[in-house]
């Protein structure tokens, strides 16, 4: 079974001098400077964003909105050296724009315009002494990069989040065990099984079978785009373990490529009771289970309706 | 720890209460097939809702007297295996192939009634 890669947050570079000191007098100045330009530099960013046609997907003062947050929790986790604040709003800025469409290299794309819009005021304040800019950048290098690594990560975490999400929403959905008649059940499958999918539709199916006592069951496939190995030996087992239960299952839909693989497999089509779509496979069915269908009257008239 | 074995009509029920250990299997088979000459039965239905696990030595076990009883002249069918049971054997591969299978009770009745249709001796 694959491992889920785990995120942690982690400092992407090794500074060559130790991790800023957060009551570093440089810092602090830094920041005071960064708190005195904030309008500013974050005009310049705002632009700089819509100039890398950056956030297409959101308009010009949500941008410049979610650019102010973005900036003063930067500023804050300069002043104060917890990402946590940072943590939780990265978390829920991404959970709003997720469903609009923002991409992750948007994200990344933007923490680093404003790393590069902050770096650049700092170059242009303290030009005249390089020494000091140097001391400057060594204090503000390893905290910008430390936040351009939460935002990322968090917005990449809750990402994988919603994709979970719909995984398993779309897991319930697709897999209904119906009755369409007594002792006779269909199980209509939509879209791609997967070897996890396959063995939830079988333990469905055998409770369905149970709880409806049920006699034949028909699996109609007509959704489902392909199968490979893995699937179609556990859709021969499905049918083995519902023959245990007393239960007969016809097989529909089958589409041509799903029967060429079947026998390229070397499937036991004996095992197999197919049938090529599900008029008839509920027809067989019926016919299994005894019901004979015939027309007793005229049909009724839709256009009166009895009162 | 014996299975009752209960006489309905023509045929024989055997309801297993608990888990079987192999020498408990051997005495059901041998009992099945004293009872069976004994009432003349012509189906037999073996119970094993209360089953968690059917093993490979119970599958065969099954199957062998599901054999013998046909050889003694009576339908075997198998009810009530659950449906983790069920999914078990089959990824085991053990089919339980060449006996009857039915959901419960009820069904396993009326699979010996059509499996011993009788042919009556005038030929009407």
């Amino acid at each position: 079974m694959k491992k889920k890669p785990e995120f942690k947050i982690q400092n992407i570079t090794q500074p060559t001098k130790p991790t800023a000191d957060y009551s570093d007098p440089l810092l602090r100045e830094l920041v005071s400077h960064l708190r005195q330009n904030r309008t500013q530099l974050r005009e310049e960013w705002a632009r700089r964003i819509t100039d890398a046609q950056l956030l297409t997907a959101m308009t010009k003062e949500e941008i410049f909105s979610e650019a102010t947050s973005v900036y003063d929790n930067y500023v804050e986790v300069l002043e104060t050296g917890s990402v946590e604040a940072l943590q939780a709003y990265a978390r829920n800025l991404s959970e709003r724009i997720i469903p609009r469409g923002v991409e992750t290299h948007e994200v990344v794309g933007i923490v680093l315009l404003l790393r590069d819009v902050l770096a650049r005021s700092l170059f242009k304040k303290y030009q005249a002494d390089f020494d000091l800019l140097n001391r400057v950048l060594d204090a503000y290098e390893p905290a910008a990069n430390r936040i351009a690594n939460t935002v990322a990560v968090s917005f990449v975490q809750e990402r994988e989040r919603v994709i979970r999400q719909q995984q398993e929403a779309i897991r319930e959905l697709s897999t209904p065990v119906l009755q369409v008649r007594e002792r006779l059940l269909i199980l209509p499958i939509i879209g791609v099984i997967d070897a996890q999918r396959a063995r939830q539709l079988t333990e469905q199916l055998l409770r369905g079978i149970r709880g409806n006592r049920a006699k034949v069951v028909v699996v109609d496939i007509t959704g489902v785009p392909t199968i490979d190995q893995i699937v179609a030996n556990h859709l021969v087992k499905t049918v083995e373990a519902s023959r245990l239960m007393g239960a007969s299952v016809i097989i529909t839909g089958l589409s041509a490529e799903i029967a060429q693989i079947l026998v390229t497999i070397g499937v036991d089509l004996s095992k197999m009771n197919a049938v090529g779509d599900l008029q008839g496979g509920i027809e067989e069915a019926e016919r299994l289970l005894g019901y004979k269908v015939i027309i007793s009257q005229e049909p009724l008239s839709l256009k009166e309706p009895k009162l | 720890m014996q299975v009752p074995i209960l006489k309905q009509g023509g045929y024989l029920i055997a309801s297993i209460q608990s888990v079987l250990s192999d020498a408990d299997l051997l005495q059901l088979r041998d009992s099945l097939g004293d009872r069976v000459g004994e009432f003349r039965s012509r189906g037999v239905i073996i119970d094993v809702t209360v089953l968690d696990v059917i093993d490979s030595f119970a599958t065969r076990m099954l199957r062998a007297i599901a054999h013998m009883l046909k050889l003694r002249g009576a339908e075997t069918v198998i009810v009530g295996i659950q449906p983790d049971v069920a999914f078990a054997m089959v990824q085991l591969g053990l089919t339980l192939e060449g006996v009857g299978t039915a959901l419960d009770l009820e069904e396993g009745l009326a699979y010996l009634d059509t499996k011993t249709k009788r042919i009556p001796a005038d030929g009407n």
